[in-house]
């Protein structure tokens, strides 16, 4: 199954609300203030947020005003237009040749980072490169055995220490372990924690400074882990997160709910933070490089 | 980020100031904010329409209150009318005639069951029952080990069976083991799920109608956004709930999803969760929410930590030192004693109207607290009690006793200083008396 139907399947049962609600309004002939208007409520319905939606709907105001959209066709296609010109940057990840590339996690808690790990473990197993994780959640009860689980499921290595252990600690023994086993690939766990616990931003940033006394390049990608059905605190999150350990991209997670993950429109506008993968599914294949014309077009398709 | 909405609705009354009644147009130009203010809050759109249009309908012609300005009674309006959405006031977990009572968590992959049920269980171990939790998270890698770690914590007794394991038999044999063990509660602690998980789904309705529990709780993270309606919808339509537990309450979500919640499935939300610790389970306080989706911050339970955590003896004395200009390092050490009890120094500040927006981006340390701690423990009795004595090769010590240095030091008494100079204003009369504090609703 290609990766558009594969997102479509997983946005299906979305689709149902918003595919047909947005069906709906472009039914109508006529482009007036009013469909507009409820087009910026289809907007906040996905959590693209107030302010984002208003600046969307406003860009499409101008150009109606222009006599650039004559029909509700048109109006369809600028709104996919002008969602893609905020969130088209967003890509996969790229591992580049730098060894070892080092991929850590980060994100408030239960967001879906040790399992994005996992999954990411799997995918970069299955193209032959050499993974090792380093289980960083040392707080949260079962955390580390967790990941074991999934470092057994894919056959790579982990490194962890014992529940209560300094996670920089961790991350420091992975990545020499990783130089001196030749590795492809770290990937660094962390335990969930809500971006306004001042000492737990502060461990995070140990964590990071550790790696990259070790290794000058690394972390070379940051990921925010963010759970599609969150709302507007995410804006803060990704804020505070990216303060600290300066996030490269986010991975969205849990979107095959009914969720719409419309937080991500409004980071990127706001924070300039792409999207880079994106979790449709529990399955070991359901994360996916993230791609913003597909990920639209799913949306009003 | 996000201006306070009596600040935004100032702006918009500010003109018509004294007029004496509500209009209309006016109305309708603060429910606009009104609407961004929980929009930003993630309460769903729906929602805050029924909502706006009741408000309107309730604050037109309204007489303005002469202590007050238009602004702030619009809030109060919207602010009452939020209350009376989410309930008179928290209600309790019922316990079945005969035991065990048995309780279900359900909800979303990472809201917080895992946790919450450890929490629960706690709290009923302390009021004296027989607690067991049950681990029916049978799918998610190492959920079973969670829970039986989190049980060794708290001493409470964990069934849990192996990974892949049927839920449904998991909570029959669990129930057959705490009858005969004498348990009095059952807690169950069901795997995550995708409301839209047919399957899934249709496994919850199973595991109710063998457990038969007499409380189900839908657990759900405050951080959910607009699809918290469909969400709640669907556990309600098939579970048909008893109430909710909001989780992640300690972050700066504002909540919005509380009211959604409430408003779609006409259930109560019972407890709050505010913390990683498996003690941190609160009753849910309909005003205190209603203050926090709308920027307000959160007085009461402020007020409430402070009750809590400071004796009231000590309270006196420290009063009659404080009135006296005996106030020493040896009572600073127990006041930053009495304000670490109620919990950490952001969580607090957080609670403070006002502060909420000046605090964004200014890190609160709790680590300069400790600092401070560790100076005064370094410090002799002698010096705690009498400043004055601390000469330059105490100072020395006192910064190599408390692995600080001495400009450290200098800076602690230098605040020390500040601070007695400060009381002494107040023993005076001339200082600020509360009266004039202002407190902004």
């Amino acid at each position: 199954m290609g990766l558009f139907d594969r997102l479509k399947q997983g946005l299906s049962k979305t689709r149902k609300n918003l595919v047909e609600k947005a069906e709906q309004l472009f039914y109508r002939r006529v482009v007036d203030e009013k469909l507009l208007n409820e087009l910026e409520d289809l907007l906040i319905m996905a959590d693209v947020g107030p302010r984002a939606s208003a600046d969307i709907i406003s860009a499409l105001k101008e150009k109606v005003k222009k006599g650039e959209i004559p029909d509700t066709v048109e109006l369809k296609k600028a709104l996919k237009d002008e969602i893609k010109k905020i969130i088209r940057d967003g890509s996969g990840i790229n591992i580049t040749a730098d060894r070892p590339y080092v991929i850590l996690t980060v994100g408030v808690n239960g967001t879906g980072k040790t399992t994005t790990i996992g999954k990411l473990a799997g995918r970069f197993a299955n193209e032959g490169l050499k993974v090792i994780l380093a289980a960083g959640d040392t707080f949260r009860a079962a955390a580390i055995e967790q990941l074991e689980i999934w470092a057994e499921r894919s056959g790579v290595q982990i490194v962890k220490h014992k529940s209560g252990a300094d996670p920089a600690a961790v991350a420091f023994d992975a990545v020499v372990s990783a130089k001196a086993k030749n590795a492809d690939v770290v990937l660094v766990d962390t335990a969930g924690r809500l971006h306004t616990k001042i000492n737990l931003m502060e461990e995070l940033k140990k964590v990071k400074r550790v790696i990259s006394r070790e290794l000058p390049a690394a972390p070379h990608e940051v990921l925010l882990v963010v759970d599609a059905t969150s709302g507007q605190n995410v804006i803060h999150q990704a804020k505070i997160f990216s303060e600290a350990v300066h996030i490269t991209g986010i991975a969205l997670t849990k979107l095959d709910g009914t969720a719409r993950g419309g937080i991500v429109v409004a980071i990127k506008k706001e924070l300039n933070i792409p999207v880079k993968l994106i979790g449709i599914g529990e399955a070991m294949d359901d994360l996916r490089d993230f791609n913003a014309d597909e990920f639209v077009d799913a949306l009003f398709e | 980020m996000f201006e306070s909405l009596s600040e935004k609705l100032g702006g918009i009354f500010k003109k018509l100031r004294g007029r004496g009644f509500l209009k209309e147009e006016d109305i309708a130009a603060a429910m606009k904010e009104v609407r961004i203010a929980l929009l930003e809050a993630d309460v769903n759109f729906k929602v805050v329409k029924d909502f706006t249009e009741k408000v309107k309908e309730r604050a037109a012609g309204k007489a303005v209150l002469e202590s007050i300005t238009p602004g702030q009674q619009v809030v109060k309006i919207v602010y009452d009318e939020l209350c009376s959405l989410m309930g008179g006031s928290h209600s309790k977990i019922h316990l079945a005639p005969n035991p065990p009572t048995v309780i279900m968590l359900a909800g979303l992959h990472g809201s917080g069951k895992t946790t919450t049920c450890a929490k629960l269980a706690k709290g009923f171990k302390k009021d004296g029952r027989r607690p067991m939790l049950v681990a029916m998270d049978t799918a998610r890698p190492a959920a079973i080990e969670q829970l039986i770690s989190l049980g060794s914590q708290i001493n409470v007794p964990v069934y849990g069976t192996k990974a892949g394991d049927d839920p449904v038999e998991v909570c029959s044999d669990a129930l057959k083991k705490a009858d005969s063990e004498g348990m009095d509660i059952v807690i169950l602690d069901t795997a995550g799920r995708m409301h839209v998980d047919e399957d899934l789904m249709k496994e919850l309705e199973n595991i109710k109608a063998e457990a038969k529990p007499k409380e189900i709780l839908f657990v759900a993270d405050a951080m959910t956004g607009q699809d918290a309606v469909n969400i709640a919808t669907a556990f309600n339509s098939r579970l048909d709930i008893n109430g909710v537990i909001l989780t992640k309450m300690d972050g700066d979500a504002r909540g919005g999803a509380a009211l959604s919640i409430v408003s779609v499935t006409g259930k109560p939300i019972k407890f709050i969760g505010t913390g990683e610790k498996i003690d941190l389970l609160e009753p849910f306080h309909p005003e205190r929410m209603a203050s926090r989706i709308l920027g307000m911050g959160d007085v009461v339970s402020l007020v409430e930590k402070a009750q809590e955590a400071v004796d009231l003896q000590d309270a006196l004395t420290f009063q009659k030192k404080f009135r006296e200009d005996r106030f020493s390092f040896e009572d600073l050490k127990t006041q930053i004693k009495q304000l670490r009890k109620m919990g950490p120094l952001e969580n607090i500040l957080g609670m403070i109207p006002g502060l909420g927006k000046q605090l964004k981006g200014v890190a609160v340390d709790d680590r300069q607290v400790v600092k401070i701690e560790a100076i005064i423990n370094s410090m002799t009795r002698q010096e705690r009690e009498n400043y004055a004595i601390i000469n330059g090769s105490r100072k020395k010590r006192i910064a190599s006793g408390s692995g600080t240095t001495v400009t450290d030091v200098n800076r602690l008494l230098k605040q020390y200083l500040e601070m007695k100079k400060m009381l002494k204003m107040f023993k005076n009369g001339k200082g600020f008396g509360l009266g004039k504090l202002n407190f902004k609703f």
